[in-house]
Parts: C-alpha cells; sequence; structure tokens
C-alpha cells in the first residue's frame, strides 16, 4: 500500500523524524489559511499523488505571496497530474500540501528497503540527493553507502554514524543526522513499511537534517496490525477497477487487453495471462481469486472482469487444490443467473472434485466454452473473443 | 527414496481444528500421510479426526515423536507457530498460510539461524501448497490424484501453476519423486537452491522441473548453483513474460522491481546456465519429455 507525501511525513515526524513545517488542503480557501497559520515567507505547493517526478510535471510551485499560494493550489486541484511515472492518464490532484520552504545547504539522499536477497533492511544513503537514485547506482555506484540491519538487534547507532560521517557532515550535522536515521528505521520497522525514501534529506542553515521529501510503501500483509496506516489509503490513486476489486478482496490488476480472466493461484494466473499472448490474445487483467474461493466469490469475480467494457471473452481457468471444482462450478452458474454474461465464456476446471464440477456445468444448461487443458483453453478464448468460436 | 517426506514420517497439523486445517489434514490422512496429531491451543487433550490433540508444540512431539509439521495457522499468529515448531525440535515445517507479514518471515528466518546447521529445522513456504512424495505422503493442500509416482523432481513458487506441470506430465506418463512448493511470498523458508541440493543427492530423481516466476533473485541464483554443481538435468520456466513492471502479480513476492526480476531476464539466465526453458506454460509436459528422452541411457535403452 502507497502513501501520500504528507502522510509518510506525518508518520515520519511522529517518530521523531524532523520535516518542515506543513499541512494539507483540500480547497483554494485552505491552501490560503494553511499558509497564513503555518507562517514563514514563501511556501511550496505540492500536488499530493502517489508517484514521483511531480516537481518535473509542474507539480510542485513555489510560492512567495498569498495570491500565489491561491492560484497554484486551484491550477493543481481537481485535475489530473501527468508525470513520468504515472502513466499517460496521470493521477487525479484532490489534496495539496502547503510546506514552509526553507533555505537549506546540502541535498543528501536516505532510503530504506526490505531486502530480498539478504532477508534484511537495508539502508542507502548518498550524498547525491535530488536525483535519480538508480541512475546513480549504475553511474557512480562508490557514491552509495549502505549498512544491512541485523534483525536480532535492529539497527545500532554505530550504522547510523557509519554513514553520517561518510556523508561528510559535521559533528553537529551528524548528531541530527544519526538521530533522523535512527528514527526513520524506526518508523520502517514499527509501520511494517517495505520501502521508504527520503529524497532529499537536506541539511538546513541550522545544521538541522530533515526529510524534504518522503516516499513510502507498506507491507499489505501486514495492514491487519497497523491501522494507522491503513486508514490512510485513498482509493482515488488506483485504478477504478482495482480499487473496486479490493474492496471486495480481490487481487485484481486491470490491463489493456481483450480477454478477461479468473484463475486460482497468482504463478497460473500470470501464466494464464501469457499463454492467451502466446494464442495471439491480449489478456484484459490479472486475477486471482485465491484459495478457498467460495461460490459468492467467483460470482463477484465474474462481475469485476465483465464491468471493463474492453471484455469481449472470458476465461475462468481453475485448476482446484485448496479450492474446489463443484463450488467454482455453482460460482459459475450463479453468476450468470445473476449477471447478463453477453460475452462468450470460457470455462476450464481441473483437480479436486472436478467431475462434480464438470457436472454442475454440463447440467446447468448454459451456453459455456469448455475446455480440458491450459491451451485449448487459450486457444478457445481467443477464438470465441475474435469471433470465429461460438458457444 | 524421494526428499523431504515418505509414508513414515510422523506430521502434526498446527491448527487442525480450523476449516481448512480439517479438510487438508483428512486429505492428506486418506493419501496414507502418516498424521499424529494436530496443535491447537486450548483445545489439548481432545480428538480430531481420530488423532490426540494438544496445547503445544513440545508436548505433542513428546507424546507423538513427531518430526514434521505444517501449519494452518492464520497470519497473525503463523510466524509463532512456525518458531514454536522450531524450539520443540521439529526437522520440517510447512507453511502454507497467505499473508504472513514480510517483517514477520524476516524474524522467522533469523531465529531458524539461531540453531546450528545439524540442528536447524528446513522450513518450506510460507504461501505455498506444500510438498508431496506421489505413492507416499502428502503436507499440502495439492489434489493427490493429479501426481503420478516417479522420478522427476519438480520444485515450484505458484502452487497452481505446479499442479498444471504435474498434470502434464502425467498425461504423457511422467512421474514426480518429490513435488516442493517454496511458496510465493519474498522471504520464504527454503529457496529453489536448497531444494535443487536435495534432489541432486537423492538417487530417486533423475531431472528436475523448476517453476519460478518474476521478482526476486532465487532464479538466477539456483542457476548459477546448477551451472557448476548439478549433474541432473535441470527445467526451467518462468511464469509473467506479459506480467507489467511495478506492480505486484498476486504473490507478495511476484513484482519487477530491479534489475534481473523479469522472466524475459531469467530465462536468459536459465538458458545462459544450461537449463531447458519450456517456451510456454502449456508444455511443461513436452519440455521435460524431451530433456528425458536425450539422456544418453534412455537412447542406449532404446
Amino acid at each position: 500500500m502507497d502513501v501520500h507525501e504528507y502522510q509518510a511525513k506525518e508518520l515520519l515526524a511522529s517518530f521523531g523524524v524532523p520535516v518542515p513545517k506543513g499541512a494539507v488542503a483540500f480547497s483554494p480557501d485552505q491552501a490560503v489559511y494553511a499558509a497564513t497559520e503555518l507562517g514563514g515567507w514563501s511556501w511550496a505547493v505540492k500536488a499530493q499523488i502517489h508517484a514521483g517526478a511531480r516537481g518535473k510535471a509542474g507539480g510542485i510551485k513555489l510560492c512567495k505571496t498569498y495570491h500565489e499560494v491561491r492560484d497554484a493550489a486551484a491550477a493543481l486541484l481537481g485535475k489530473r497530474l501527468v508525470t513520468i511515472q504515472t502513466g499517460p492518464e496521470g493521477k487525479p490532484v484532490q489534496r495539496i500540501y502547503i510546506e514552509v520552504a526553507e533555505p537549506f545547504d546540502r541535498e543528501l539522499y536516505l532510503g530504506y528497503v526490505l531486502d530480498r536477497k539478504a532477508e534484511r533492511i537495508r539502508v542507502i544513503a548518498s550524498t547525491r540527493g535530488g536525483m535519480e537514485i538508480e541512475e546513480i547506482a549504475k553511474n557512480e555506484p562508490e557514491a552509495i553507502l549502505q549498512v544491512v540491519v541485523e534483525p536480532a538487534v535492529g539497527l545500532q547507532a554505530f550504522q547510523a554514524r557509519e554513514l553520517a560521517f561518510q556523508l561528510g557532515l559535521s559533528i553537529k550535522q551528524a548528531q541530527s543526522c544519526v538521530s533522523t536515521i535512527m528514527n526513520a528505521y524506526r518508523a520502517f520497522r514499527d509501520c511494517d513499511a517495505t520501502m521508504l525514501e527520503i529524497n532529499p534529506l537536506v541539511v538546513s542553515k541550522e545544521d538541522r537534517v530533515l526529510a524534504l521529501d518522503a516516499k513510502m510503501s507498506f507491507d499489505d500483509n501486514a495492514l491487519f496490525r497497523r491501522h494507522n496506516v491503513a486508514d490512510m489509503h485513498d482509493p482515488s490513486q488506483q485504478d477504478p477497477r482495482e480499487a473496486q476489486a479490493a474492496e471486495h478482496n480481490l487481487n485484481y490488476i486491470g490491463l489493456d487487453g481483450e480477454i478477461g480472466c479468473i484463475v486460482n493461484g497468482a504463478g497460473l494466473a500470470m501464466a494464464t495471462m501469457d499463454m492467451i499472448k502466446h494464442a495471439g490474445g491480449t489478456p484484459a487483467n490479472f486475477l486471482d481469486v485465491g484459495g478457498g474461493a467460495s461460490p459468492e466469490r467467483i460470482a463477484t469475480a465474474l462481475k469485476l472482469v465483465l464491468s471493463d467494457s474492453k471484455v469481449k471473452a472470458v476465461l475462468v481457468n481453475i485448476f482446484a487444490g485448496i479450492n474446489r471444482c463443484d463450488w467454482v462450478a455453482k460460482g459459475v452458474v450463479q453468476a450468470c443467473e445473476t449477471v447478463d454474461v453477453k460475452v462468450p465464456l470460457v470455462v476450464r476446471l481441473a483437480g479436486t472434485n472436478v467431475e462434480e464440477g464438470r457436472k454442475i456445468l454440463a447440467e446447468s444448461g448454459l451456453k459455456l466454452i469448455t475446455a480440458d487443458t491450459l491451451a485449448e483453453a487459450a486457444e478457445k478464448a481467443v477464438a470465441a473473443c475474435q469471433g470465429r468460436l461460438a458457444a | 527414496m524421494s526428499i523431504l517426506i515418505d509414508e513414515t514420517t510422523p506430521v502434526v497439523v498446527q491448527g487442525m481444528t480450523g476449516d481448512k486445517g480439517t479438510f487438508h489434514a483428512k486429505e492428506m490422512i486418506d493419501y496414507g500421510t502418516n498424521v499424529v496429531g494436530g496443535v491447537t491451543p486450548g483445545k489439548g487433550g481432545g480428538t480430531h479426526l481420530g488423532r490426540p490433540l494438544f496445547n503445544t508444540m513440545k508436548e505433542a512431539v513428546k507424546a507423538t515423536g513427531a518430526t514434521t509439521t505444517i501449519t494452518f495457522v492464520a497470519p497473525a499468529f503463523c510466524a509463532d507457530a512456525i518458531m514454536e515448531a522450531a524450539d520443540a525440535g521439529i526437522r520440517l515445517i510447512c507453511s502454507i498460510t497467505d499473508g504472513i507479514p514480510a517483517q514477520d518471515m524476516m524474524r522467522v528466518k533469523r531465529y531458524l539461524m539461531r540453531y546450528p546447521k545439524d540442528r536447524r529445522p528446513m522450513m518450506v513456504g510460507p504461501n505455498c501448497a506444500g510438498i508431496i512424495s506421489p505413492g507416499k505422503a502428502m503436507l499440502g493442500i495439492m489434489p493427490g490424484h493429479i501426481y503420478l509416482q516417479g522420478d522427476v523432481g519438480v520444485i515450484s513458487r505458484s502452487g497452481t501453476l505446479g499442479y498444471e506441470a504435474a498434470s502434464q506430465m502425467k498425461a504423457k506418463g511422467i512421474g514426480i519423486s518429490t513435488s516442493v512448493g517454496i511458496g510465493g511470498d519474498p522471504i520464504n523458508g527454503s529457496s529453489f537452491l536448497d531444494h535443487l541440493a536435495l534432489f541432486e543427492e537423492d538417487p530417486e530423481t533423475e531431472a528436475v522441473l523448476m517453476i519460478g516466476e518474476i521478482g526476486g533473485p532465487q532464479e538466477a541464483e539456483a542457476s548459477a548453483w546448477i551451472k557448476d554443481n548439478m549433474s541432473k538435468p535441470v527445467i526451467g520456466f518462468v511464469a509473467g513474460l506479459t506480467a507489467p513492471k511495478g506492480r505486484r502479480m498476486g504473490h507478495a513476492g511476484a513484482i519487477i522491481s530491479a534489475a534481473g526480476d523479469s522472466a524475459a531476464e531469467k530465462a536468459e539466465i536459465m538458458r545462459a546456465c544450461g537449463l531447458t526453458v519450456a517456451p510456454n506454460p502449456s508444455e511443461f509436459g513436452s519440455t521435460v519429455a524431451g530433456v528425458l528422452s536425450s539422456r544418453p541411457e534412455r537412447r542406449a535403452a532404446v
């Protein structure tokens, strides 16, 4: 799960990480009010979207008067912001962050990531702040400083000092930096984050080290125990099909093609998409109904896939292990009774209770195209989509 | 011989009394697995499916001599259940559970490292279908009837894609020695490499099928190890050729977020290390058949 910059800063601040003074606003009036309350002589008005590269896209405006703040807010709010990270559709700007702009001396980089290979939290720092870290890693690998956290004891102060002194900071700045590094680590650990990027981490004229930007992503599997993070979810930043799927607890990713997919198991779902492409078709979505799917769940999945207007055929591919083919078959039948399925439906069942499942489908009287193997299912789905095969 | 489990392996089911635990414990018992008991805190002293129930893993091990567990425990409590099993001296822990927080698994792996190598349990999963040695024992949620007993080992991140492969192989008369699901999570109990090493030592296994997917370093690591250490042929496949970058495709670990994470890159690495890569997911059976029939011994037999 992703959050907005202002939410990441809120969390970081609650763990003692210094951030510039700021306030969120939902309208130009609120933006001006925020600026007056915050004080100061200039403000950054920042579009809040779940994507980076906002600056280059005009999503961050520096303002010196209340009028400029109002104008900047009005120009951003209610529109879609397109950056190199959002894709051509961009993301809707419904919230903006007004931040007091203060001069700073240096821009650094500080990041935390759950490193799969090391199976540990890795802390990454660099003097090259304000730039793309991948570029630096590629062109100047020696500019990347790293320490790995030992899970049994957590990040130790000596590790933070190692980074701080290698960043070329003065004693006073290093002290502030060590504190920031340790506190940000605690935020990462205690919020079950998977990624935290502070870019840039700046050094102020008073030798304070603070987070000028913050991006944070969280482990979906841990949201059950992080209600404060879960409450920060903003569905406006998601593909509406995916937001709807999430409401029903379905694992769905919208793509651009014409063949809707309902599959159990992520690997088989990816393989089904691959197979459709191999057979000359285009997958409309990824959808994993998971283990133990009930008839109601199958029906919900079918309705969701059919709500995509681009879908010209649907392929249900279920290889039942923890699932049962008879439940899937009941779900398909139930769905077809409540939803007007106007497109060809190809159903391939295999595994637990397969004979019961096939029987239920055969006796349902529904106009279905059935298949026994993955290859047959993909070929029939593509043929049906192209109008070469009817039920 | 097969690896990890056979018909004698004494198994305790953690979370046996829940819906999923009950359904699958019964399937496992019917398949012939030596299920000796179950652990559900608070239900100790009772029986379930004709087996004794215990409050703690230590009690269960003491009473039954179990060496192996399978967990059907909710994500919030599963890391605890795994560590409890390790603490009780269990040698093989298979965790079916989907949804364990990544930092919990990070701590579980660290906890398992407290044991010296000869005492350290093997952990399989989480978020996996389990392990099956066809004709001998099933420690998981797979449909047993799709597996033929034979001499090809299978290691897979995806459960259902593993079933697809088993089914295609069975249709060609090719059987499996053991199929291991290592699960779809970014931090797992054991990797491809861990099981390839076991298959290399197993006299009943002649070849191995490795089914990977996008995300993570384990396919590349395994390929490099195979090149230098494996005498038996390995067939590989990577799901997610059509997956878009940066999106988590179902499995918590299935995301293209770094160089080397994509299906195309992994398949290339596999080929470079001498694996035979199945061209698409409907050709598991045919690719394995091709590799088996081209082995010198078999050519001589013809």
